[in-house]
């Protein structure tokens, strides 16, 4: 299922964050050989996991981690305004309505419906917190999973050649997406918006009912 | 609907005192028909800004009762940024029931919505709308205005930010003049104890004129204070 995960709350869920931060590291330092941080416990974690950041996290059925992204409001820090100013000839993207998608991460294996279903995610937030874009860092890859998911990136400025090609961009889920992506994920809107709802909704408030 | 809310924050853009930011939050409250529209900024030791429709009696009893500490309004969105239906929020404790209660015995209507914004730095504030109303009305009413609200909040915010920046560039801290005599010594080059000497007090009296100049000046350090005093024209030398 889809857990949508504030920074502070992440403790409830140690199997979920623990594999999370883990294949980060697989996939952005082995794999992609990009200069991230990996710590002893072998978490790739940075500066913006510490400005309590919203994950949206594919959950496998064991509790362990499928895929993940991370969101951060571009009214405050953002990577994009802090670190490639100079793929956006210096303007700074920032905006109530825009929020930063960063560290897109695909667990080992993971298969395709593992994509859809954090496109979906990201669908969702962008239609609860009624939103107009997301920016982010695209390395090609990531160009190619949006467009594959009929997302359409809009890359606003580029730098290097081949593997180490970069950009910045902004892009959206339209309405007629929802659609094609959850017959992907192999489940109705209700379903995820159910998912939605139960991650914003108080956990203490239910003992309490079921008491009554 | 929509111009009105255009022209609203085109006159949220043109305030300029604190009195006119008030006045703004009644004026949405007019525009949207609501009973209240609040912004406050918050941090980790208490409200530092604030300005809204709640009576002052509330705000009174709030501070009073330290509800800055429980209320479930702050902790659900307390260093987020997604928008809160208050529906949403963890009412079950006896205290948050309670103080629910007395909210509304005080005019606070039984619906809210609430949107953390998360600024530069760190910054954190609050802007609240709030109603007396049927859960499907609510609903319908944040569906229809929430992403406006979304923005209005942030024009709030920016002009709160616009206020504490002009704050510290244009209100000149006042020095007591034993403070601004001891800057005064440093600035001339006179070392703490020659300082304490000329002035017929011990060091350690020193350092807390120098300490409470610092902070006055909103200074790093010692050697900022004295340059943030000769540079606004607190001491001449």
């Amino acid at each position: 299922m889809l857990r949508y995960i504030y920074g502070d709350s992440l403790h409830n869920f140690p199997l979920l964050r623990d594999t999370m931060f883990r294949d980060r590291a697989d996939q952005f330092k082995n794999r992609l050989g990009w200069a991230v941080q990996v710590d002893d416990a072998g978490f790739e974690r940075d500066e913006y996991d510490d400005c309590n950041p919203l994950y949206v996290v594919w959950e496998n059925a064991d509790g362990t981690h499928g895929g993940s992204m991370r969101f951060l409001p571009t009214v405050g820090q953002t990577m994009v305004n802090d670190h490639f100013g100079h793929l956006t000839d210096g303007v700074r993207i920032e905006s109530p309505l825009i929020w930063e998608c960063t560290r897109f991460c695909l667990a080992p294996g993971a298969d395709r419906k593992v994509t859809a279903a954090l496109t979906l995610g990201a669908g969702e937030v962008m239609d609860e917190f009624k939103l107009d874009h997301f920016v982010g860092v695209f390395d090609p890859r990531m160009e190619r999973i949006y467009r594959l998911m009929g997302l359409c990136p809009d890359v606003i400025g580029r730098a290097g050649q081949g593997r180490e090609e970069i950009g910045v961009g902004l892009w959206q889920m339209c309405k007629d997406a929802f659609a094609p992506t959850l017959a992907k994920v192999g489940i109705d809107r209700s379903t995820s918006k159910a998912w939605l709802r139960e991650a914003f909704s108080p956990v203490a408030k239910m003992p309490l009912q079921a008491s009554v | 609907m929509k111009s009105q809310i255009e022209s609203f924050l085109e006159s949220v853009q043109q305030v300029e005192t604190l009195e006119e930011f008030q006045s703004a939050t009644e004026d949405l409250c007019d525009i949207l028909n609501l009973e209240h529209v609040v912004y406050h900024w918050v941090n980790s030791v208490g409200e530092r800004f604030g300005a809204g429709t709640y009576s002052s009696e509330w705000v009174d009893r709030y501070l009073e009762k330290d509800y800055l500490r429980m209320d479930p309004v702050i902790f659900g969105c307390f260093q987020r940024f997604t928008p809160v239906n208050w529906k949403q929020l963890d009412w079950s404790s006896k205290a948050a029931k309670a103080f629910f209660l007395e909210a509304i015995e005080y005019g606070v209507g039984n619906q809210g919505y609430t949107i953390p914004i998360r600024g530069p730095k760190g910054q954190f504030a609050l802007f609240t709308v709030n109603n007396t109303s049927s859960d499907a009305d609510w609903d319908q009413f944040v569906d229809t205005f929430g992403r406006d609200l979304i923005i209005v909040a942030h024009e709030f915010n920016k002009k709160a930010l616009e206020f504490e920046a002009s704050d510290k560039v244009a209100s000149t801290p006042a020095l007591s003049p034993r403070e601004a005599m001891a800057i005064s010594y440093l600035a001339k080059g006179l070392s703490r104890a020659q300082a304490a000497q000329e002035m017929g007090i011990s060091e350690h009296t020193l350092r807390v004129y120098i300490e409470a100049a610092r902070h006055k000046l909103g200074a790093l350090n010692t050697t900022h204070a004295v340059a943030r005093a000769l540079s606004t024209g607190v001491i001449i030398v």
